[in-house]
């Protein structure tokens, strides 16, 4: 089983890299791009499968290290 | 003083941490690796700067995961001294010691200068032997060292005297040009609500001596030492 988690940062937490990015695809003359904010993709292959369970795993994963709380949020796709 | 400092892989100022407090304390600091679980009973824990982890994921995210983290949590409960600098802010965040979290400079850069700082409170463990509102030279050396709360918990730190030092031009004023990473607040330091947990960006053990350029930094470690009097 797969799950796809991705690390984004919240609402309100400015991001520079994103900002740069933007003036660089401005830079290279990609217009009309209002907003670029910069996450993580993380993959893990798991042995669990049953879909609730790696779920639920993967979310404690993501409380404990693979997003900080303070500043970013997560989203799991498992499959 | 007994001090400790604990040493992740690619750490890099835990020797000038372990020289400034030998120095400073005349008491050899005790070297522990962060896979050691057990820490001798000492004053102070110094959590160094450095690249733990090669910042793998987000700067200190690993080395606060470390073995030796439990028991850097428990001498912390105990009411035992724990500084973080630099990276060892970025750890202390991690393990959510401190609250908010280091990210990114704003500029992008890696700054490496000696700036000012402004002593925001010298009613503290770390800070009695500078006075209130002082401006003092240390140097900063960091990629990630922009300081973010939300709102309600800048506040908290604001109103509770938890800042501990600031981000200053000469005149002791804290400008947008005089914050070298973007900072909320211009903040470069915080202390945790009791009292015995410090995390800084400025590195203090590189200006102990004239030698290093200035020794302002003395101050830092000599307070930690007095409030253990």
């Amino acid at each position: 089983m797969k799950a796809r988690v991705h690390i984004t940062l919240k609402n309100g937490v400015l991001d520079p890299q994103g900002k740069a990015i933007q003036h660089a695809l401005d830079a290279l003359g990609f217009s009309g791009v209002d907003d670029v904010r910069q996450g993580k993709y993380i993959e893990l292959d798991l042995a669990e499968t049953d879909k609730a369970a790696a779920k639920a795993n993967v979310e404690e994963m993501c409380k404990k290290l693979l997003s900080n709380m303070v500043i970013e949020n997560y989203a799991i796709d498992i499959d | 003083m007994k001090s400790a400092v604990v040493t992740f892989p690619a750490s890099n100022c835990d020797r000038d941490m372990y020289v400034a407090l030998e120095k400073i304390t005349g008491q050899t600091p005790h070297k522990i690796w962060h896979q050691d679980s057990d820490i001798p009973n000492v004053d102070l824990i110094a959590l160094p700067g450095g690249f733990s982890f090669g910042d793998y994921l987000r700067c200190g995210a690993m080395a606060a995961r470390s073995p030796a983290i439990k028991a850097i949590a428990e001498h912390a409960k105990r009411g035992g001294y724990v500084i973080g600098v630099c990276n060892g802010f970025q750890v202390l965040t991690e393990m959510g010691l401190l609250p908010g979290a280091l990210m990114r400079n704003a500029s992008l850069k890696f700054v490496c200068k000696t700036v000012q700082l402004k002593v925001e409170n010298s009613d503290s463990s770390f800070t009695n032997r500078y006075n209130t509102g002082q401006v003092v030279d240390i140097p900063v050396a960091h990629h990630d060292g922009n300081y973010f709360a939300d709102d309600q918990t800048l506040a908290k730190l604001e109103d509770n005297g938890q800042v501990a030092f600031r981000y200053v031009d000469e005149k002791g004023e804290a400008t947008p040009s005089s914050n070298p990473n973007g900072s909320q607040n211009n903040i470069a330091g915080i202390m945790n609500e009791r009292g015995n947990i410090l995390g800084m960006m400025p590195h203090p053990e590189r200006f102990i001596e004239n030698a290093q350029g200035g020794q302002d930094g003395r101050g830092f470690f000599e307070s930690i030492i007095n409030s253990l009097n």
